[in-house]
């Protein structure tokens, strides 16, 4: 028998955002967090290396200047009045998260520390600006264990290991969620006047990735599958510096902290591309230099790889050529950046103080989403119209701050100034809204048959060949670099896997911890994201942040400046709508 | 290379009690213990069962046993525990109930993390300027240590006096506790020895340091544990 639960307010997913959106909404109404995962095992905790606010509590900031590297880096998409919003608020999220036991580092006299990261700059002198909060390189676990830590203390409600299967979305009104209990296979459906979904990225249909195998879209698809629409599909973040073949992250902070990357002929080629801000310009162009550099034969023995050097006489090296009087030695790296140094030994057998480190893009961070307004409202089309009861926060949405082309540090930015946001707006909106009358038994029969169409399935394709598959023709045909004709390959062959997938055979035909059952539905939902992709990325003949066309080299405001919305309702639609500008109009984007 | 992967296996829809299958497995050196566990799981035999997340450390969703140790599935290389043609055995952490395969109940281990007060009590008025309060590198260093921990239960459930008693808060417990009473900046670190000195609390500790080597992010935790010890020893905290 299905479970039925009740709440004011639910919030799906339990990274920063959800957490966060949790705090504030249970200060007010009835809240459930619902995560697929422990809280403490979302992939918030795997952020490194910080979280910036003009704090300005190492040299003069603004928020404004925050604002305007925001918007630059986005490549001039970001929604600017939204962006404005979170620069000016994170500096309160975050003194919010010290307040809440945050134990960010300290500067000598006491205050949280800052450190340098790409593309955050001071605007008069264009030079790297101080600006990311940090806790050593694990301030993404830090955030998400104070967040806990606080839901623990506030006594929020979890139901921990359900995962979310169905959004109950009925004349344009949410009023709910269908979920599994991954303990027993149950189905439970839980009813609500406000849902928030909270569940971070997708980044599993690439292959090379620093995506947790748990990070498979499974809330976006559920949308796209009720007729809503996701937006800026096509702008997906490559991080230039993923662990050789693994994916892995290693931080942005180790060039925050002076590394830099090498070329086989040992050159510092970031100095030849963007002299002014060299190894620290924005993760996009970094990412498609390093391919260029590949390209043009000169990775490391003629291989798909260069190096990030961060020995520390190296680093103090090329602090002397740009002289920068600061000098640092390995107890200085092992203090501030610990957890990637570790991740280098372990994973590859290189000491990094010793040795340069083989690094290689990965795909990182979905600047699309789910489309919000300002209070993390989910909108309904490219007009505007809401969706009453539906909210989402976090990198599952698309504000949008991040544009073309998210900053580093940014996207814990996001997750707490938006979670908050979400969580106040759901309050007030349970406060005077009541519940909307739902079909229960409908609902759960519909999340009970997704998940058995799977479980009996009798064919003859296993789901592991299908996801590979599907992983390969999205590294090789969406990646840093796409063309028209790639795209159209990877759109026909995510077709075909499609069809396949349809013929899919599982082992485990039982009930109580099916993970063979969820990584197969979950894979139906990558492919459907893989799909809308695709589609969005062959639309946009123009190159821009983390979307470039080799066909269309160019960035192309004439006919561009706008965001994608796209649906899958049988066929794929795309309609577009105008980037909301304030204050900073679209210029050449040069560092 | 070639290994075999000898693993407890328990389905509770059809077993009555564990038992163990052994399959051989096609990696390189440099593989992870999970990506062997996935190569059964996506290649051979779906119906195994485990949790994994992140795959580089620090979401702690994958603390088994292996070759009779606690660690991480996704932070050990085959090169490093096994030469080739070597069997390696994976089976369940100890001390919390098998529910299927590698997958225990994590909640007796949760409820204890809860009960020690695993959070920032503070109740001055924040700071008048809006700002964060003042804690100096120094302070904050005190504490670095069991800021590390991710909860993946490696140390607790290699523990001696929580496989004999597992109403013991565990160790991992204690670093959360830990955490917060030399955390400079809290107001609750009576209230959370008091908690620790009770029967099932810090006092069970034997110092077997069996919960230090078992820590996949090389918290001191025996030492930690002392500390506690010594604050309520003492009365000081230091």
């Amino acid at each position: 028998m299905p479970q039925y639960h009740q709440f004011d307010a639910l919030v799906v997913g339990a990274g920063g955002a959800g957490l966060m959106a949790a705090l504030y909404a249970s200060k007010g109404v009835n809240t459930a967090v619902i995560s697929k995962l422990y809280p403490t095992r979302s992939h918030t905790g795997t952020a490194q290396g910080g979280i910036s606010a003009a704090l300005g509590n190492l040299e003069e900031d603004k928020w404004e200047w925050h604002a305007y590297d925001t918007i630059k880096g986005g490549d001039f998409l970001c929604d600017q009045d939204a962006v404005d919003i979170m620069c000016r608020e994170a500096i309160d999220a975050v003194i919010d998260l010290e307040h809440m036991g945050l134990p960010f580092d300290r500067t000598p006299d006491g205050k949280i520390s800052q450190r340098r990261f790409g593309g955050h700059t001071n605007n008069e002198t264009k030079k790297p600006v101080m600006r990311a909060c940090h806790a050593a390189d694990r301030t993404g676990h830090m955030i998400l264990q104070t967040l806990y830590q606080n839901c623990i203390k506030n006594n929020v409600k979890f139901f921990d290991e359900f995962q979310v299967i169905d959004v109950l979305i009925e004349d344009g009104k949410c009023n709910g969620v269908v979920a599994v209990q991954l303990a027993t296979g149950e189905i439970h459906v839980f009813h609500s006047k406000a849902t928030l979904i909270a569940t971070g990225g997708f980044g599993k249909m690439w292959k090379v990735t620093s995506n947790a195998h748990s990070l498979t879209g499974d809330l976006p698809a559920a949308v796209l599958r009720r007729g809503l629409p996701l937006e800026d599909m096509e702008f997906f973040q490559f991080h230039p510096t993923g662990v050789y073949k693994l994916g892995i992250l290693l931080s942005e902070a180790a060039r925050g902290e002076g590394a830099v990357f090498i070329n086989d002929k040992g050159e510092r080629f970031m100095e030849r591309y963007m002299p002014t801000l060299k190894d620290l310009a924005p993760r996009d162009i970094c990412s498609r230099c390093i391919y260029t550099e590949i390209r043009e034969g000169r990775g490391i023995g003629g291989k798909d790889y260069v190096y990030l050097d961060f020995r520390p006489e190296q680093i103090n090296k090329y602090f002397e050529a740009d002289g920068n009087p600061k000098r640092i030695d390995a107890h200085y790296l092992e203090t501030r950046l610990p957890d990637i140094i570790e991740f280098a030994r372990v994973y590859q057998g290189i000491d990094p103080i010793k040795e340069p480190v083989p690094i290689q893009p990965t795909a990182h961070y979905a600047m699309g989403g789910i489309p919000t307004d300002n209070d993390a409202r989910v909108l309904a089309d490219e007009t505007g119209r809401i969706v009453e009861g539906l909210y989402a926060a976090g990198e599952v949405a698309c504000v949008s701050v991040h544009g073309a082309n998210r900053l580093g540090t940014n996207s814990l930015v996001d997750l707490v100034v938006f979670g908050k946001r979400g969580g106040i707006a759901m309050a007030e909106y349970c406060k005077q809204a009541s519940f909307r009358p739902i079909h229960r038994d409908a609902a759960a029969k519909a999340g009970a048959a997704q998940l058995d169409r799977i479980r009996n399935n009798n064919g003859n394709e296993r789901p592991h060949a299908i996801r590979k598959e599907m992983q390969a023709v999205m590294d090789e045909k969406v990646g840093v670099y796409r063309t028209g004709a790639g795209l159209e390959e990877a759109i026909d062959k995510i077709h075909e896997l499609q069809a396949r997938y349809k013929r899919i055979r599982i082992d485990d035909k039982g009930f109580k911890w099916n993970t063979d059952l969820m990584e197969a539905w979950e894979l139906g939902a990558l492919l459907d994201l893989a799909e809308v992709t695709a589609f969005a990325a062959l639309a946009r003949t123009e190159s821009r942040g983390g979307h470039y066309r080799e066909d269309y080299p160019n960035r192309d405001d004439v006919n561009f400046l706008k965001h994608s919305m796209v649906w899958k309702n049988g066929t794929i639609t795309l309609k577009y709508k105008p980037v909301r500008i304030t204050r900073i109009p679209p210029q050449e984007r040069k560092y | 290379m070639k290994i075999n992967l000898k693993i407890k296996r328990f389905n509770p829809e059809t077993d009555k009690k564990p038992h163990w299958e052994t399959y051989a497995v096609e990696v390189e050196p440099t593989d992870r213990v999970l990506d062997a566990l996935h190569d059964v799981k996506w290649n051979q035999d779906g119906t195994l069962a485990l949790r994994r997340s992140c795959a580089h450390g620090v979401c702690g969703s994958d603390a088994m046993r292996i070759n009779g140790r606690n660690m991480l599935a996704c932070k050990v290389l085959i090169q490093n525990i096994a030469k080739d043609g070597d069997t390696i055995t994976v089976e369940p952490i100890l001390g919390l109930p098998v529910v299927k395969d590698l997958i225990v109940d994590m909640e007796p281990f949760f409820a204890h993390y809860r009960a020690v007060m695993p959070y920032l009590v503070n109740n001055d008025p924040l700071p008048a300027n809006g700002r964060e309060r003042l804690q100096s590198p120094a302070d904050r260093e005190r504490y670095d240590d069991t800021t590390k921990c991710i909860l993946c239960a490696a140390c607790t459930t290699s523990c001696p006096s929580f496989w004999a008693r597992g109403e013991y808060v565990g160790p991992a417990a204690i670093v959360q506790a830990h955490r917060f009473i030399f955390d400079s900046r809290d107001q609750a670190a009576q209230q959370r020895l008091e908690i620790l000195s009770a029967q099932d609390g810090v006092w069970r500790c034997r110092t077997a340091f069996n919960c230090t080597e078992a820590c996949p992010r090389g918290i001191q935790v025996t030492k930690a544990i002392g500390e506690v010890k010594e604050a309520l020893r003492t009365g000081v905290i230091r």
